[in-house]
């Protein structure tokens, strides 16, 4: 017996620490790893709903988070290997070319 | 048992994601993503989720962070070096995440009684088993855009192949 909000809590720590390591971390590809880290913490959320209300969807929402999520990493590793091929470096403050 | 369990898997899953906020290293990042993931698979299970708990290892844990490790290395990423990020990542991101946290928190703590609590394993209704009501579900309300996202697949694996191709 867990309150959901408990789950809910935990869902909001591990978004929170998300944002944090997206806002702190210098290297391309650890941003990308906390933007998967708060989808996983969104899909807490979620799967705890769907249990609380006893409906199947929010878990269709999942799936369908995680088909989304799967597509995103394969587009986006591409996209970090041709910005290492032109720049030879994965440092975000390096890769300013959008900056004015 | 189920309160072991979330105490359990929750404290890992905040510890992994701690270290993945404080490892300078890339590679630790993903690994420490890794045990995030798995221990969250357990709390799916705990809350009935048990397809979602299996995809998640199988998709999450086993291919994206597969992905994530294979171009770690194939990068040869080291350790980032410490720059002085952006000044207004620091002074408006950090409060910002903050408040982001506290807000929810008091929103779920003041509606606890409002959220009931969860009990162990796949009763969300009538007996069918978990598999059987999100395949249901997949299969027939939601047949459009389960298709649709096969398509998403093929398209993205075909953008992949296109960028990440030499330039010749």
């Amino acid at each position: 017996m867990v309150p959901t909000a408990y789950y809910l809590i935990l869902a909001a720590m591990l978004f929170s620490i998300g944002i944090a390591a997206f806002l702190i971390k210098r290297n391309v590809i650890t941003i990308f790893i906390s933007i998967e880290l708060m989808l996983n913490a969104v899909n807490l959320t979620f799967v705890a709903f769907a249990h609380m209300w006893h409906q199947v969807s929010g878990q269709i929402f999942v799936f369908f988070v995680m088909v989304v999520a799967a597509a995103e990493a394969a587009v986006g590793l591409a996209i970090i290997l041709s910005i290492f091929r032109t720049r030879q470096t994965l440092n975000v403050d390096e890769i300013d070319l959008m900056k004015s | 048992m189920q309160l072991a369990l979330f105490i359990l898997f929750g404290a890992l899953a905040l510890g992994g994601a701690l270290s993945l906020l404080f490892q300078r290293h890339p590679i630790h990042s993903a690994l420490s993503l890794v045990v995030v993931m798995m221990s969250l698979a357990v709390l799916y299970w705990s809350l009935g989720a048990e397809f979602l708990a299996a995809a998640q290892v199988i998709v999450y844990s086993g291919a994206i962070m597969v992905l994530f490790i294979f171009v770690i290395m194939l990068l040869n990423a080291g350790k980032e070096e410490r720059t002085r990020g952006s000044r207004a990542a620091y002074a408006v991101g950090f409060p910002g995440a903050a408040a982001i946290f506290c807000l929810l928190c008091f929103v779920f703590l003041s509606e606890r009684g409002a959220l009931m609590t969860s009990n162990i394993g796949g009763d969300l209704s009538n007996g069918l088993d978990n598999i059987a009501q999100v395949s249901a579900m997949l299969f027939t309300k939601q047949l459009l855009p389960f298709e649709v996202t096969s398509v998403l697949i093929l398209v993205a694996i075909l953008g992949a192949v296109v960028l990440a191709r030499k330039e010749q």
